[in-house]
C-alpha cells in the first residue's frame, strides 16, 4: 500500500511507520483533528477472508475521506491508526476467524490524517456449507465515556507493546 | 388445490388493509395460486403462525425478514421500489433536549412492538448509554398513540418508523420534534416466500417485477402505496441480515 501523502493532509501532522500483520509497512501522517461521528448513520463494509475491502457504503466513504474506488481492493488496515495497539486487532481476527462476532471500540485514521471514533461489530459471513467467505463490519456512534475508557486502555497496551518491541 | 397463506408485517398502516386484499386478488389471478390472506393484529400472533409453519408468503419488516431467511428457509424476492426503513427518535417540541447527548437515564420511552424500529431506535440512543435497563419502556399499539403520549407528557421519547411519523397530521407533528433519525439506506421491507413455494418462487418473482406493466397491476400497487416492485438478490438480503445481526 502507498504511503500517505503530505498533500492529502489537513493541518499539522506527525509521521509514523506502521507494520501490518502481513509484513508490509506504510508511512502514515497523523493529525489531532477529529471528525465527529454523525448521528443515526452506520458505516458498513465487507471484506474477503484476507481483509481486502469488497464493499463500502456511502457513510464509509464520507467518514474515511477516501473515494469508493480508493477503498475497494485495499486491505481494511488502510484505516489503522497508530494509536491502536496490535493486540486489539489480533483479538478481533482470532474471534472472527473462529466464526464468532467481535465488538469493540476503534480509532480509525482518515485519508486527511484526522481520525474518527466508532463502536464496531465485525462478523463472519458464511456460505451454505458453513465456510467463512468474508467479513462484514458495521460501525456506529460510540458512547463518549466508553470510548474514552477504551482509548485509555489502548494507550496502556500500546506502551507495553512498544516496551516489548512488539 | 393447495391453499397458501400470505400475511403482512403488522406494522403496515391501517389504511392499507383494503390494499392488501386487492393485492392478494391480483396475485392469485396472476399466478394461478390459491392464496389466503391472513392479517394478524400483532407481532406475537404472527410469530406463532410462523413458528407453526402456517405462513407461505409474507411482506416482512427487515428484522422478521432476517429471521425468516436464516431460520425458516424463506427467500426474499422483491421490495417496493425506492422505499427504505428508517427510524426517528422523537420528543415533545418544548422538551429540554435537543440532541441524544442531552438525554439521561430514567426517561419514559414509548415504542411500538415493531422490532426493526426498536432496534434502530435503541442504536441511536446508545451514544447516551441509554438502553432498556435504564429507560422506562412502554409498549404502545400504534404511532398515533405514541404521539399522544408524548403530547400529553406521559412519555419523554418515542420511536417511530420514519414513514409512520411523517403520516401523522401536521397538527400533531408541530407539537413534536425529531431528535435524531437513522440514515442507513440498506434496510427495507421485502416480499418473501417460504419453502412450500420453492418451485413457484421464480414465477412469483417475475410476476411481481412485471406488476407495474399492466393497468390492473398498477391499480393494485397504488392501493399499497407502491410504485413498483424491484428485485432482491440473495446478496442484498444477506447484507440486510448482517446489519440486523450487528445491531442486535
Amino acid at each position: 500500500m502507498e504511503d500517505m501523502r503530505p498533500e492529502d493532509i489537513v493541518g499539522e501532522y506527525r509521521e509514523y511507520t506502521l507494520t501490518y500483520y502481513d509484513g508490509t509497512s506504510r508511512k502514515v501522517l497523523v493529525t489531532d483533528i477529529e471528525t465527529p461521528y454523525p448521528d443515526g448513520k452506520l458505516i458498513v463494509s465487507t471484506t474477503d477472508t484476507k481483509g481486502i475491502i469488497t464493499h463500502a457504503n456511502q457513510a464509509f466513504v464520507d467518514m474515511s475521506g477516501y473515494t469508493r474506488e480508493e477503498l475497494i481492493g485495499q486491505p481494511h488496515y488502510i484505516l489503522r491508526h497508530p494509536d491502536m495497539p496490535k493486540a486489539a486487532f489480533r483479538d478481533m481476527w482470532e474471534t472472527i476467524q473462529a466464526g464468532k462476532t467481535w465488538r469493540g471500540y476503534v480509532k480509525n485514521l482518515r485519508k486527511d490524517g484526522g481520525y474518527y471514533l466508532v463502536y464496531a461489530t465485525v462478523m463472519p459471513n458464511f456460505d451454505k456449507e458453513g465456510n467463512i467467505v468474508g467479513y462484514t463490519s458495521v460501525r456506529r456512534k460510540p458512547s463518549r465515556r466508553k470510548m474514552e475508557e477504551a482509548l485509555k486502555r489502548y494507550a496502556e497496551m500500546l506502551a507495553q507493546e512498544q516496551e516489548e518491541g512488539a | 388445490m393447495t391453499t397458501f397463506q400470505m400475511t403482512v408485517s403488522p406494522d403496515f398502516p391501517p389504511n392499507r388493509i383494503a390494499g392488501w386484499y386487492i393485492f392478494n386478488t391480483w396475485l392469485q389471478k396472476a399466478t394461478g395460486l390459491n392464496i389466503h390472506l391472513e392479517l394478524y393484529n400483532d407481532f406475537e400472533s404472527q410469530r406463532r403462525a410462523i413458528s407453526e409453519d402456517q405462513v407461505d408468503m409474507i411482506y416482512a419488516n427487515p428484522y422478521d425478514a432476517a429471521m425468516l431467511i436464516r431460520e425458516k428457509g424463506f427467500e426474499a424476492l422483491a421490495r417496493p421500489h425506492g422505499k427504505v426503513d428508517e427510524a426517528v427518535v422523537v420528543t415533545r417540541a418544548d422538551a429540554p433536549y435537543n440532541s441524544v447527548d442531552d438525554l439521561k437515564p430514567g426517561l419514559r420511552l414509548a415504542a411500538t412492538n415493531d422490532p426493526a424500529v426498536y432496534l434502530l431506535g435503541m442504536m441511536m440512543l446508545e451514544p447516551a448509554e441509554l438502553d432498556k435497563e435504564n429507560l422506562h419502556v412502554q409498549q404502545v399499539e400504534s404511532y398515533p398513540i405514541a404521539a399522544k403520549l408524548l403530547i400529553q407528557n406521559e412519555a419523554d421519547l418515542a420511536f417511530f418508523l420514519k414513514e409512520g411519523f411523517e403520516k401523522l397530521s401536521s397538527f400533531t407533528r408541530d407539537q413534536l420534534k425529531v431528535l435524531v433519525e437513522s440514515q442507513i439506506g440498506d434496510l427495507f421491507h421485502a416480499f418473501l416466500v417460504g419453502p412450500r413455494l420453492a418451485a413457484q418462487k421464480e414465477n412469483i418473482r417475475e410476476t411481481l417485477l412485471h406488476m407495474h406493466e399492466t393497468p390492473k397491476g398498477q391499480d393494485a400497487l397504488a392501493s399499497l402505496g407502491f410504485e413498483k416492485w424491484e428485485n432482491v438478490t440473495p446478496a442484498e438480503a444477506e447484507f440486510m441480515i448482517n446489519l440486523i445481526e450487528a445491531l442486535k
